[in-house]
């Protein structure tokens, strides 16, 4: 009697096979696509999930819904025009793709920037990344039910905008670099603004952290769930916290240190078992490593030009010497219309952005526009691995690994 | 250090010559080695993370018309890249290359952007649909040929299409991106913005009453 009447569950039925259950209990799957206007899809994405029940027995990621052709679009523009599109990549840390892209075409023109140009563009990337991930976690906390984390970080990123507003003139989309340099300097007292911006911020982050990190909720809805292995991360080509939430210390600040990141110190958190809780760690750490990085850089932030002076075929001269000097005017004349003058070659730079790792691919055959830019963007290949981590998952679980994985479509899609 | 990778490369394949790199090692191989070379990166060489799958376009005409790139970056041996490029098989108008996929299962995805906006037919993957456009979409947008501006097709639901007797329009260039190369064109032409004049209160707009009346 006992027999006949015991359901196994779904997952065990997953796991034994379906075939083993008799043919009255087979169960249909149905087919539920969840987004692209979905609040735990972040953004756009579709996710075309097959389920048993509440379990996912297979998800197929639907992309491109913010396919802006963002790649053919670089191939009609000169270098400095294409700035602006790099802000719509990843729209939650703007100031970041700007440097990884300035950096790029740097290196393929041979343009070294000065030291306090380095040093702006490292104490922006930083408040980037903290903007970032305040925002991830927020996100993240919201998708499994804690709804105060949200607004407590976004308290905090509205200070960071304050600050960016201060420095770019934008809140979002900054386009704060200029191939070989930055639009302009810093303003007087911002560095005093941010180092209190920092003061301020860590005991806010221990109290944010704090409502999760030990919560019963957040981790019975977290530890174990989406569990992804060293070697799947690997294989996948996942970066950024997610590679590091899988225990591979990879972090290309460190170990292919730009824009003078060698000179300073910081720590890079790994996680041990790569579940959804791990890569909820790494991020909360990251934050307080970039607050010990950007109180490194205002310690000791170099004295001298904010630009390359000597690049006078890619970066624009000051504005008070356009309007009074011939020479200058042509200068300037010829790099807006013609764009910077990019030496033929190829060239691939990766930047450690908060997201993973954000490349530029560009193929230049001289002049002032690229024929052939390729965005290799983080969120991309981290969304790869979902219908690996998602199958079998319940669909709670989905919400989770959503959450964690941070990713933003305006990026992935290009 | 570079060279030690780029000599064991070269010992095994003869095939591989340098490739012209402002950066990275780079080697040309002929499209058959792909697949091997990335697994001897990958397994005598600690390259375990293929960063980065793309492919150029060389316009009509070129040949071979597409090239396409592989990067590769090494966990082990800090921050070590190398860049490993190979000319596509088959004519102009299809493409193909091996794909990897069976190497790393990231490739999927790199693979079919390719595939999406170049045409090119990765053999041997296991599910080659497109990524970015809908399925279905008649062109590759990523090849030369291709304009800026987009051309018009057929809604992307059939049974929507069917229904409203809709397109898919394509967006209109004012406005949008231009390049301007001294004697190519005049920059009125190229900056359709300047001519636009939609934007004026000068110019009435259709059901509209001018807000202010300029006196000609």
């Amino acid at each position: 009697m006992a027999a006949e009447h015991t359901f196994p569950d779904s997952a065990a039925r997953l796991a034994a096979g379906a075939a083993a259950v008799p043919e009255e209990f087979q169960p249909e799957k149905m087919s539920l696509s969840m987004g692209p206007s979905h609040p735990s899809t972040h953004g756009v994405l579709r996710l075309q999930l097959e389920i048993d029940g509440e379990t996912v027995t297979k998800a197929d990621p639907v992309i491109g819904y913010l396919h802006r052709g963002d790649e053919k679009i670089a191939e009609n523009m000169t270098y400095n025009q294409f700035v602006p599109y790099t802000d719509r990549l990843d729209y939650l840390a703007p100031l970041a793709n700007n440097m990884a892209y300035a950096i790029a075409v740097e290196r393929l023109a041979g343009v070294k920037v000065p030291p306090r140009c380095e040093a702006i563009r490292v104490i922006t990337a930083e408040m980037a990344r903290i903007s970032s991930h305040l925002m991830g976690l927020g996100a993240f906390g919201l998708d499994v039910g804690a709804w105060t984390v949200l607004l407590y970080s976004l308290e905090e990123r509205e200070k960071l905008y304050k600050l960016f507003e201060e420095l770019t003139g934008a809140r979002f989309t900054t386009s704060y670099t200029r191939i070989g340099g930055v639009t302009r300097d810093i303003p007087e007292g911002w560095l005093g603004r941010v180092g209190a911006f920092c003061d301020q911020f860590l005991p806010i982050l221990e109290e944010t952290l704090r409502l999760l990190t030990r919560n019963k909720i957040f981790m019975d809805r977290t530890v174990g769930v989406g569990v992804i292995s060293k070697a799947d991360a690997l294989a996948y080509g996942l970066t950024g916290p997610n590679l590091r939430g899988s225990g591979v210390g990879l972090d290309l600040r460190k170990d292919k240190p730009y824009s003078g990141y060698e000179n300073y110190e910081f720590d890079v958190p790994v996680g041990t078992t790569g579940d959804c809780y791990d890569r909820y760690l790494v991020r909360g750490e990251e934050m307080r490593q970039s607050v010990r990085i950007i109180r490194q850089v205002i310690a000791r932030f170099p004295e001298g030009p904010w630009y390359a002076t000597d690049a006078r075929r890619i970066f624009a001269p000051p504005k008070d010497k356009v309007l009074t000097s011939m020479e200058e005017l042509i200068q300037n004349f010829m790099i807006v219309t013609e764009g910077p003058q990019i030496p033929a070659g190829e060239v691939y730079f990766e930047a450690e952005n908060p997201k993973g790792v954000l490349g530029f691919y560009i193929v230049s055959k001289g002049g002032g526009v690229p024929y052939r830019l390729k965005i290799r963007s983080p969120s991309f290949c981290n969304l790869s691995i979902v219908p690996k981590v998602c199958t079998g998952c319940l669909i709670s679980d989905v919400v989770a690994v959503l959450g964690s994985l941070d990713f933003v479509m305006g990026e992935c899609d290009r | 250090m570079s060279a030690e990778f780029l000599a064991a490369l070269r010992s095994r394949f003869p095939q591989a010559v340098d490739r012209a790199s402002a950066d990275h090692p780079a080697v040309n191989v002929p499209l058959a080695e792909v697949g091997a070379v990335l697994k001897f990166l990958r397994d005598e060489q600690a390259f375990d993370l293929l960063m980065d799958v793309t492919a150029i376009d060389w316009a009509e005409g070129a040949n071979p018309r597409f090239t396409v790139v592989y990067h590769l970056l090494s966990t082990t041996r800090a921050g070590s890249y190398i860049r490993v490029a190979a000319p596509c098989g088959g004519m102009d108008e299809a493409p193909v290359a091996p794909s990897v996929t069976g190497l790393w299962p990231g490739a999927n995805w790199h693979e079919r952007e390719c595939y999406d906006m170049f045409g090119i037919r990765f053999e041997g993957h296991p599910d080659l649909r497109r990524i970015l456009m809908w399925d279905g979409y008649p062109y590759h947008p990523l090849r030369k040929e291709f304009p800026l501006a987009g051309i018009e097709t057929a809604l992307p639901g059939a049974d929507v299409a069917e229904e409203t007797g809709t397109q898919v329009v394509a967006a209109p260039m004012a406005g949008g991106p231009f390049v301007a190369s001294s004697g190519e064109m005049n920059l009125s032409e190229a900056e359709p913005r300047a001519k636009d004049e939609s934007w004026s209160d000068r110019v009435a707009q259709p059901g509209q009453t001018p807000l202010r009346q300029v006196k000609e």
